[in-house]
């Protein structure tokens, strides 16, 4: 199936305009524009150039190797990767539960992880459109830009991405691709002076991220026109939420809410993620588009990440991210916030909340408790669910009796987004772009929303074997002379 | 007593012992992936090339002489050794960033001690299937350099002759003695000395991988000079 301006109803004669790659997004990905001759846009979409392959080529791999190897997809939220694939392997060596040491370990790194993620994308990648102005000059558009007219905002969008990077270091061995987790829990505990040499920033890191939310909302109230209206389109939000309804990004179960609000399902077990979540394969991208099974392709597309999060749980359990998240509901008046460039605020309200976390964790005990394992009757599946920075990520392991990996499934939190994504662009071109002469600001419209996702690309193609093809052979005149196609 | 010259500093030997012994017992480190102080010399990896009397051997193989003037640690002979360890790689599947024996593993050591920085080589890509057909051993012939080493334990300390190396040159590689070649089908053990003597990733326990946390393996903290000049000593 095709949604308005995917596919052009004729494509021959239209002019094509190519923002290739797209710059200050995790990944390679390129959009293409099709116009007419009155500059009409008549095709939009968001391509996924790049290709990974790991779902084959963790096949036949021994399943320890796998939360080390999987991470590898990707250098900004390696940890993300690593903790679902142990997650998904705990039952495989009996761990039912981890061990309460094992536990907050982990949260303690996956809470890192989002403090240092959101604080890239918000201070590195997306400030310089949110505080120069989406066509303001190019060269200024960069986080050099900003050091320069803002230098203490990005001083300290800096030295909270640092501090995420030394929790991850601390509790992983290293701040890039460690090996923390293992299947059936964590290889270290911290030290009292790891603990205290975070303990030591760890106030002044929840400070300054509430001062980033005060930010990112005064952005959005100070141009709310703007901010509520670009690239404004309604969907589902999918997310982990806790038992309770609380906002646990390591944690819970599945719920789906519906453009309005309304919660339209609840309480999905992890283990049954495949009877919900369905994946279309498109012949233009190497990124699969999910959508919820039961509502079908054009209804059951939905949205991932932060502005699902904060909107999708019932409450955040740490007081000052609670008080941001009522201020955030509340300006949508009782209905879902569906603004793409409110995922800018939401996401400072998951940096506040994550730096609280940390906090609160680094006074456990258990942190400091060498029962680092636990394990059972071994079980030969498995699913972990994590809600990484950009959004629910699922990974599903089996494995043989010989302990190698025989089937693996991921789908990454950028192709959750897919839809929602392209469908951001199509709206921004066609109320920015539609008829006019085309300049690189204009162009960098497309690029502030994409961005908004903060889309991970080099994590979300995984097509191998499943992608549909087309070839064409067209002689020097350009008429078609033979063709070969393969379903998808 | 006799002695000879390593890179110009004296070294004392007795009769029968080879250029490395010597070397190592008196303190100076030269390299080696396939010698082990409990096997006779095998002379297959190469790394422990030296120029003795101006010409190249292999300074486990050689016995010392005396007055000799041996080069090891020369730009000459370091950059050889640098190529070797280039080969090696290429010739196998060295995925370290996801290789359980990362940090313990005798390969990468020596990569970081001569400073390889890039393969240079073009990759030969086997494909060598796992065997994880034992209960408590993985075995992972990407990761082999033919040093033989569990060959020689099984064979000659085990006794139970499990692994050989079969096929020449480029098509040189590991096999388990077995009608079906599965690990296994045989009386292999995870006690045995072959299970715990391979310097790369081949022979692997199953199960605790990646249990030692970054920091603590065997030459997260220090070289594999250090580590081997330090195990002579002991």
């Amino acid at each position: 199936m095709s949604f308005e301006l995917e596919t052009a109803a004729n494509r021959e004669g239209l002019r094509r305009v190519a923002i290739d790659p797209v710059s200050r997004v995790e990944g390679h990905g390129k959009v293409t524009l099709l116009l007419d001759d009155a500059g009409h846009v008549k095709e939009a979409r968001l391509h996924i150039v790049e290709f990974r392959g790991f779902e084959k080529f963790i096949q036949g791999r021994p399943y320890w190797e796998v939360p080390v190897m999987v991470q590898r997809l990707c250098g900004i939220c390696p940890v993300s990767h690593h903790l679902a694939a142990a997650k998904a392997l705990d039952p495989v060596v009996g761990a039912l539960t981890v061990t309460p040491t094992a536990d907050k370990i982990r949260r303690l790194m996956h809470y890192g992880q989002i403090l240092q993620s959101h604080a890239l994308h918000f201070f590195h990648l997306a400030s310089p459109d949110l505080l120069f102005g989406f066509d303001s000059p190019v060269q200024q558009r960069n986080i050099v830009g900003v050091a320069g007219a803002w230098p203490e905002v990005a001083k300290k969008g800096v030295l909270l991405r640092k501090f995420g990077q030394e929790v991850i270091r601390i509790t992983t061995g290293k701040r890039v691709h460690g090996t923390g987790a293992v299947p059936g829990g964590v290889n270290r505990s911290l030290t009292a002076a790891e603990r205290d040499e975070l303990l030591a920033e760890a106030d002044r890191m929840i400070e300054w991220s509430h001062e980033a939310v005060h930010l990112a909302r005064q952005l959005h109230e100070a141009n709310a026109a703007l901010y509520d209206d670009f690239g404004l389109f309604r969907s589902h939000l999918l997310s982990l939420v806790r038992a309770d309804g609380a906002l646990d990004l390591y944690d819970g179960h599945l719920r789906l809410r519906d453009a309005r609000g309304q919660i339209v399902r609840d309480a999905i077990p992890c283990a049954d993620y495949d009877q919900h979540i369905v994946e279309e394969v498109k012949s233009w991208s190497y990124m699969k588009f999910p959508f919820i099974k039961e509502l079908g392709p054009t209804r059951g597309w939905y949205k991932v990440g932060p502005l699902a999060r904060v909107q999708n749980c019932d409450f955040i359990p740490s007081p000052l991210a609670e008080v941001e998240r009522q201020d955030f509901i509340a300006r949508g008046e009782g209905e879902p916030i569906h603004a793409p460039l409110a995922y800018h605020w939401a996401r400072m309200i998951e940096m506040l909340h994550a730096a609280e976390i940390i906090r609160g964790l680094l006074d456990d005990p258990d942190l400091l408790s060498d029962q680092r394992m636990a394990g059972g009757p071994r079980g030969r599946e498995g699913v972990g669910i994590i809600e990484a920075p950009r959004g629910t990520l699922i990974h599903h392991y089996r494995v043989g009796e010989d302990d190698l990996v025989s089937y693996c499934n991921l789908i990454v939190s950028t192709t959750h987004n897919n839809q929602a994504m392209n469908e951001a662009v199509r709206q921004v071109a066609r109320r920015y772009l539609d008829g006019r002469q085309l300049t690189e600001g204009l162009l960098n419209h497309i690029e502030v929303a994409i961005r908004a996702f903060d889309p991970c690309l080099s994590c979300a193609t995984h097509a191998l074997g499943k992608m549909p093809m087309v070839v064409e052979l067209r002689g020097a005149d350009g008429a078609l002379l033979d063709s070969a196609e393969r379903g998808g | 007593m006799k002695q000879f010259l390593l890179d110009g500093q004296p070294v004392p030997f007795e009769d029968g012992q080879s250029i490395l012994e010597a070397a190592r017992q008196a303190g100076h480190y030269i390299p080696s992936l396939c010698w082990h102080k409990d096997f006779p010399a095998h002379g297959s990896c190469k790394l422990c090339i030296v120029k003795a009397a101006g010409r190249h051997v292999s300074a486990c193989a050689t016995p010392a002489k005396e007055g000799w003037e041996v080069e090891s640690a020369t730009p000459e002979m370091n950059g050889e050794r640098r190529a070797l360890l280039q080969m090696l790689f290429v010739e196998g599947n060295h995925f370290c960033p996801s290789c359980e024996k990362s940090g313990n593993c005798e390969l990468q050591a020596l990569g970081y001690e001569y400073e390889m920085l890039t393969s240079r080589f073009r990759h030969f890509y086997p494909d060598r299937p796992v065997d994880a057909s034992h209960p408590d051993v993985l075995l992972d012939f990407n990761r082999c350099i033919f040093c033989e080493l569990c060959v020689r334990a099984s064979r000659d300390v085990d006794g139970k002759a499990v692994f050989a190396l079969t096929g020449r040159g480029i098509n040189k590689h590991l096999v388990v003695n077995a009608e079906s070649g599965r690990l296994g089908d045989t009386d292999f053990s995870k006690d045995d000395l072959a299970a715990r003597i391979c310097p790369v990733g081949v022979i692997l326990r199953k199960g605790p991988g990646f249990a030692v946390p970054i920091g603590e393996r065997t030459y997260d903290g220090q070289s594999i000079r250090e580590q081997k000049l330090k195990e002579e000593e002991s």
